[in-house]
């Protein structure tokens, strides 16, 4: 059994155990994107127009609320020490570790994004387009969150400190997947935006880990 | 030939020099005591010579080698226990256990393991959820790790904190068992674990 | 001489104490030279009118944050690699004043925009790509002090440097393509045809600007040396 297959099932038994932090997650995308209608009026044109760009804002932010719990829990209770003691190479374990932390919370927001787009009348294309971008993007917002969580493990000013150093970060990714379904509804094409995600998420999966785990090795020191 | 030498050890934390020129080795069968006072540096002696922390200078070696050069044998051999005691709360005892070994490489059956935890005394407490344990039922788990796992060198820090005296005379017999079988040990403690009394390495603030 | 001679944070210290009044008057010097061209040489621009002046210290400005920025970055990757002390020190002493000039380009260019195209804030490529600059350089500094070990404060935010190095560009670029896209206002620089005494100023400006970036870096990294080094010998002798 790899580092990766290790953890990408413990972690996921730890989801199931505890799956508060899903359902958090799952709970916050969802509040958050109803909030805009109340906000900015119900009219369905607009909400037409803005729907895409409010949704992944909300993904966004709600993947984003969950990165501190990525490496934290193992930090704290002194299993992040074995793992980076152990004969196992760390980008097999760690890899595992961001997959499992999207399986358990990119994943069900991406899931979830079909109907959110119900509430704001998108049409069936643009909703493909946007679940396809979002199944793209929140594996690199959990590659990206990852090697920020891992910077400030132990930081002062922990949840706003994560936010400054990852938000930004987040930009290329909200643009291209926002611009990807924005496209399909003004009727051009989304593939380029899409593929550039997909080459995104491609140099990310093999740059991120590495960087995670210097990171990490920074965190432990 | 030793199985761990270390040559003029210096560290920091933050801006103060924990410690400076600590040297000794460490041959198979014996048990080396890191002793001092509160915040003298034992800690991060051990998680130095682990690899965890970085040293300001000096060098470990790994039977002769330089740990630098042999980092993934070195660690293969080595089992690290720090303060925390690396148990996730949410799995139950020999869950744990069986990932705490499956993540050093070894995969025992069932057996083996409800074996190990009965000889630990938690055989009663196999599959409760580890955050209802006490801090003890939680050493043990460490304890039954270090029954089944292979490793050669043990380097342990306070491994007797939480322990009652059954608890501790279970660590004595299980320390003889592994120096017998030509393991090495480097441990923080005040005590005096096993009859003879072991060489020191003390360290002065 | 070898020049590992000045590694050392005691010699530094010295070199930098004799160093940096130097180049605060060089500043001082090319400011004056530059303003005065600028503002004084450099005729009225024909379609702005006088406003326009502004960008001798706007583009010196945005030049410096992001100059700097890659130095810090520099300074970064040296102090992983070799795990040297002051290298992380020289960085951490530059990014507050690339923060500054980050937000002197950002004030300046708002400043500049109202009077010439009617909007304080515009989301183009390269003002966003400014802003987020700004959060580098703040995420910088705020991961470097949230530590207790100074050392591991050191090493975290020089690993953020470099990670946002790769990232800058790549914001520029997509927030480029994003404009593309939605037709914002995009806003241009007008006259490519720039008189030869605007060019004397903005070069004139952007070199007192850097000296002054070099002279405060160095006061600013004698008090990061004394701060990390205070309990050895040298210091105490102070």
């Amino acid at each position: 059994m790899s580092g990766f297959a290790w953890a990408f099932a413990r972690d996921l038994r730890l989801a199931w155990r505890h799956p508060g932090e899903t359902l958090m997650v799952v709970a916050f995308f969802v509040l958050v994107a109803s909030l805009f209608p109340l906000g900015v009026g119900a009219e369905p044109q607009l909400l037409r127009r803005i729907g895409s760009g409010v949704i992944w804002v909300c993904a966004l932010l709600a993947a984003f609320l969950s990165l501190s719990s990525l490496f934290a829990s193992d930090y704290l209770d002194g299993t992040l020490e074995q793992m980076v003691l152990s004969p196992r190479p760390m980008i097999g374990w760690t890899s595992g570790k961001i997959a499992a932390h999207w399986a358990a919370t990119g994943l069900p927001l991406t899931l979830l994004s079909p109907l959110l787009a119900l509430q704001y009348g998108l049409d069936a294309d643009t909703v493909a387009i946007l679940a396809l971008g979002l199944a793209l993007g929140t594996p690199l917002l959990s590659l990206l969150g990852a090697a920020c969580s891992a910077l400030t493990l132990g930081a002062r000013g922990g949840g706003v400190l994560l936010a400054l150093l990852a938000l930004p970060l987040f930009v290329p990714v909200l643009i291209f997947g926002a611009g990807a379904a924005e496209a399909q509804a003004s009727g051009l094409s989304a593939a380029p935006h899409l593929s550039l995600l997909g080459a995104g998420l491609i140099v990310g999966a093999m740059a991120l880990p590495p960087a995670a785990c210097a990171a990490i090795r920074i965190a432990l020191d | 030939m030793s199985a761990i030498e270390a040559t003029g050890l210096a560290c920091s934390r933050g801006d103060s020099r924990l410690f400076r020129d600590i040297s000794f080795s460490l041959a198979p069968g014996e048990w080396l005591a890191v002793r001092g006072a509160n915040g003298s540096g034992k800690t991060t002696l051990l998680r130095c010579v682990a690899g965890l922390t970085r040293l300001d200078c000096g060098e470990v070696k790994w039977n002769g080698k330089p740990v630098r050069e042999v980092a993934s044998d070195f660690r293969a051999a080595m089992l690290y226990a720090g303060h925390a005691p690396g148990i996730k709360d949410e799995l139950t005892a020999a869950e744990n256990l069986r990932d705490a070994l499956a993540l050093r490489g070894t995969r025992p059956d069932d057996a083996v393991i409800d074996d190990a935890l009965k000889a630990v005394g938690l055989e009663k407490h196999r599959r409760i959820p580890a955050r209802r344990l006490s801090a003890g039922q939680r050493r043990r788990i460490g304890m039954a790790r270090l029954t089944l796992d292979s490793a050669s060198c043990w380097i342990l820090d306070e491994p007797l904190a939480a322990l009652d005296s059954q608890g501790e005379s279970m660590f004595a017999g299980l320390l003889a068992t592994h120096l017998q079988r030509g393991g090495c040990a480097l441990i923080a403690t005040h005590h005096d674990i096993g009859a003879t009394p072991p060489r020191e390495v003390r360290l002065t603030p | 001489m070898a020049w590992s001679y000045f590694s050392s944070p005691a010699t530094f210290y010295r070199l930098a104490r004799s160093l940096a009044p130097w180049f605060f008057a060089l500043a001082a010097l090319l400011a004056a030279a530059g303003l005065y061209t600028g503002f004084v040489v450099a005729p009225t621009d024909a379609q702005q009118g006088e406003v326009y002046r502004v960008i001798f210290i706007h583009v010196p400005a945005a030049w410096m944050s992001m100059f700097l920025y890659f130095v810090m970055a520099c300074y970064a990757g040296m102090s992983l690699t070799f795990n040297t002390r002051l290298a992380a020190m020289m960085a951490r002493a530059i990014a507050p004043t690339g923060a500054m000039f980050t937000f002197l380009a950002l004030w300046t260019g708002a400043f500049w925009g109202r009077p010439t195209w009617g909007t304080y804030w515009a989301w183009d490529a390269r003002m966003v790509s400014e802003l987020v600059l700004l959060f580098l350089y703040i995420g910088f500094i705020a991961l470097a002090n949230a530590f207790e070990d100074s050392r591991r404060g050191d090493r975290a935010a020089s690993l953020l440097a470099l990670v946002g190095l790769v990232n800058l560009p790549i914001i520029y670029f997509s927030v480029q393509w994003w404009n593309t896209l939605h037709q914002g206002s995009s806003v241009k620089f007008t006259g490519s045809t720039m008189h030869v005494a605007m060019l004397q100023a903005m070069l004139l400006m952007t070199f007192a600007c850097w000296m002054y970036a070099i002279g405060a870096t160095l006061t600013r990294v004698r008090s990061v040396i004394l701060e990390r080094e205070r309990r050895t010998r040298w210091v105490r002798a102070l």
